[in-house]
């Protein structure tokens, strides 16, 4: 034959997806997100995303070279890292915030791990720990009014996003030394929260909050291709957004079983965290079983955490705890074989 | 909803370059290579020197114990000696190289009666002695399967016609232009094994395979032709059952622990012609593919035909290709040149371009499931192999390392790169060396 020939083992043939488009194929989900990010809150948004990005993919390559490894920054996981983090920031920091934040995650949570794959935590979701625990006051106060409303997404209060004066609702009615005036107030701060048009607010992302987390409707349009494309399922987002519906339906309310479901998922970031970040491949299972087990428990940490916790929004807390379990949930939840006894010895 | 199982991959089939084009006889070689391994089990004894004279169907090997089926010449002329030549599986083993006379004389085959009804060990005998195989590529002597031990009856027979392999087209053609044989060889293997079942099982994406084999059946209601979800690897033996009875085969286990046998359609005209004419398989169908090949096609190619002559005889290349694969694109084992002949198992031969051949560089495994999510016997693909790489094999195989079948669907999906399939071998080997290490020493 004259021609040399390649030997190498089977299969012969692979599917066009490999990582990059895996990577690219988020980051594009997120775009929709991003357009409506500096629609709301100007360009300081796209400054944000652009900077921690710059800054994720900068210290990749620097660390990677510095290492002497290969550099990787061509696959997107970093830009993901960046943009992630940005969108888990509030649109009033000071710039060098989310730079910050972004070096944090990539330095500490990933490639000191082995890069990408290796990583136990969601860097970007490091990265924002890193930042509530170093400058919480910017990191839970730096909100900006959307272009078109108010950061809470109702008239009566302009200071707190909407979980925040959920929050603060709650623990005026649940002070037993409240006057009534105050628990009138709070009574009607509940009720305009729960209005139509403060869901609607919350839907199109016309309220305050981190700059990538308040459109609902754009990161459904994200996650939707997501799923078309087949990179992510409902398991790990419909159990998520299940349990904190169901729970919050039970014990959000005044009264059991009064809680208002739509509130409770379209704010915060629960649908960003469900969708993008709980999602993250690396750091959820791989069973089936386990990554129903996984969302559930998403969902319920960031049920207590909001019903219970120091802070409004526990998204970011309850993924990274999860995080944690990956490992023993993939171990104790292998699939049944084919042909295997259905009763496990 | 067509039959299917759970798991698997859709890639793309690329069958129609050969599928409408009928068998076509290639001419014998000057020169055939027949290796005395072409099946699973005892390689046949020799039963030739150099110098002898052979004919066409000469008994050239002997079976050596029960599992195992003799070999026989598939030209006539001389034996030029017993040597080992490269075989399509990678190593060089011995193999009986005969020159031919050109002139294809054959055994006398006059004197062998219509054995169709008889009974069920004449019927076994004469499979053996045709030294057929399971032409679907594994090469497991039909004899032995046909041959159920005390205790495990076996009520359904299953013709496998999924050909789920892309690009692949033998048992396609072997369909359209032997219908009634096959259907044929089928009723003898019911009767053989007592099955009072059969199920002719074809992918979707063969409808006219599906009509003419409807046809071919007409009138046996024990028989049912059966199509199948066109997806891979559904044409593997376990999921093939899955499909048409709902049956597991346990783990480690075979069909017929679940009352089952399944036969590919090319074995089961293969069983016919033994049984009917006494016809030994010197000869089979072989899918030639790929943009390089000239004339592509199924042609009937004598065993121990090298793939370069396959080639060359069939009108040659139009231009240069870079992977020369036997059998299909998904488990097919890629050849260093065209000098390994065609065995049993040889289903086809393709041929990639240079943008064909995939890139084999792996990156790190983002644990993205698609390998679990595909895996049609529900392994931990991902888990497996990092045992593997670790050299924990025994955590491996409780991960059911064992289970696997090399279907190359994890490798397939990964967006990694990564050669599950390799390391699944890799994997396997360590455990077999491991257990006879510890034989010996116990």
């Amino acid at each position: 034959m004259e021609n040399k020939l390649v030997i190498s083992p089977a299969p012969h043939l692979r599917d066009r997806m490999d990582v990059k488009s895996v990577m690219y194929a988020v980051v594009l989900a997120m775009i929709p997100a991003c357009v409506g990010a500096v629609y709301f809150f100007g360009l300081r948004a796209l400054f944000i995303i652009v900077f921690a990005s710059a800054a994720a993919m900068l210290t990749e390559f620097i660390l990677q070279k510095a290492t002497g490894k290969k550099v990787t920054i061509a696959d997107g996981s970093a830009l993901i890292t960046g943009m992630l983090l940005a969108f888990n920031v509030p649109p009033g920091v000071p710039y060098w915030l989310p730079v910050a934040g972004a070096v944090f995650a990539i330095a500490i949570a990933k490639i000191p791990f082995g890069g990408l794959g290796y990583n136990p935590l969601n860097p970007a979701l490091v990265g924002r720990a890193f930042l509530m625990a170093s400058w919480p006051v910017y990191m839970t106060a730096a909100w900006i009014p959307p272009s078109r409303g108010t950061i809470s997404g109702i008239s009566a209060i302009t200071e707190a996003t909407p979980l925040g004066v959920y929050r603060m609702s709650n623990m005026i009615l649940a002070d037993g030394a409240a006057g009534p005036d105050q628990i009138a107030k709070a009574t009607e701060y509940l009720n305009e929260l729960y209005s139509l048009s403060s869901l609607k607010n919350l839907f199109f992302g016309n309220v305050g909050g981190c700059i990538g987390e308040t459109s609902a409707l754009l990161l459904l349009v994200g996650a939707a291709y997501l799923m078309i494309r087949r990179i992510i399922n409902w398991r790990i987002p419909g159990t998520y957004i299940g349990t904190v519906a169901v729970l919050m339906f039970i014990l959000g309310g005044r009264g059991a079983f009064t809680g208002n479901v739509l509130f409770q998922v379209l704010s915060g970031g629960l649908i960003l965290g469900a969708f993008f970040m709980a999602t993250d491949m690396v750091t959820s299972p791989v069973t089936p079983r386990g990554q129903i087990i996984f969302g559930v428990g998403c969902g319920l940490l960031t049920s207590i955490i909001r019903l219970k916790g120091g802070y409004p929004e526990g998204v970011s807390y309850s993924i990274l705890i999860m995080n944690i379990t990956v490992p023993l949930i993939d171990r104790f939840t292998r699939p049944r074989k084919f042909g295997e006894e259905r009763v496990k010895s | 909803m067509a039959n299917s199982f759970k798991g698997g991959v859709h890639p793309e089939e690329n069958k129609g370059q050969t599928s409408g084009i009928p068998i076509s006889e290639l001419p014998p070689p000057d020169i055939v290579v027949i290796p005395l391994s072409q099946h699973t089990g005892a390689p046949s004894k020799p039963l030739v020197e150099k110098g002898d004279e052979v004919r066409v169907g000469t008994k050239i090997g002997e079976a050596d114990g029960f599992i195992s089926v003799p070999v026989h010449s598939s030209v006539s002329g001389k034996v030029l000696g017993i040597e080992a030549r490269p075989h399509p599986l990678g190593r060089r083993m011995p193999a009986v190289v005969i020159e031919s006379d050109g002139k294809d004389d054959w055994v006398d085959l006059s004197g062998h009666k219509d054995i169709t009804e008889d009974s069920p060990q004449k019927i076994r005998e004469a499979v053996k002695e045709a030294g057929l195989v399971g032409l679907g590529g594994a090469a497991f002597p039909t004899h032995v399967k046909i041959s159920p031990p005390e205790g495990k009856p076996i009520d359904t027979a299953i013709l496998n016609g999924a050909e789920c392999e892309p690009v692949l087209t033998s048992d396609h053609r072997v369909m359209l232009e032997y219908a009634g044989d096959v259907v044929a060889g089928l009723k003898i293997i019911m009767r053989v094994v007592g099955a009072e079942r059969g199920f002719i099982g074809i992918e979707r994406n063969k409808p006219d395979a599906i009509r003419l084999m409807r046809e071919a059946v007409a009138g046996d209601d024990g028989i049912e032709v059966a199509d199948l979800k066109v997806k891979y690897p559904q044409g593997a033996e376990k999921q093939l059952i899955k499909a048409l009875t709902g049956r597991e085969v346990p783990c480690g286990g075979l069909p017929m622990d679940v009352g089952c046998l399944v036969q590919n359609v090319g074995t089961s005209l293969g069983i016919y012609e033994a049984a009917r004419y006494g016809r030994p398989l010197i000869s089979r169908v072989v899918t030639l593919a790929g943009r390089a090949v000239k004339n592509p096609g199924n042609y009937r190619v004598r065993i121990g035909t090298q793939f370069a002559h396959i080639i060359s005889a069939s009108g040659g290349t139009t231009g240069p290709f870079s992977k020369l694969i036997m059998g299909g694109p998904m488990m097919g084992i890629a050849q260093a040149d065209g000098d390994a002949p065609v065995i049993k198992g040889t289903s086809g031969l393709v041929l990639l371009g240079e943008d064909e051949v995939v890139d084999h560089d792996p990156s790190a495994c983002i644990r993205c499931a698609r390998c679990v999510d595909h895996c049609p016997m529900k392994l931990l693909p991902n888990e497996i192999v990092r045992f593997v790489e670790k050299e924990k094999y025994e955590r491996a195989k409780q991960y059911g390392l064992l289970d696997c079948m090399e279907c190359g669907v994890c490798a397939y999906i990964c967006p990694s790169r990564i050669g599950h399939v390799q390391l699944m071998k890799l994997g396997k080997a360590a455990l077999w060396a491991m257990k006879k290490k510890a034989e010996q020493e116990a």
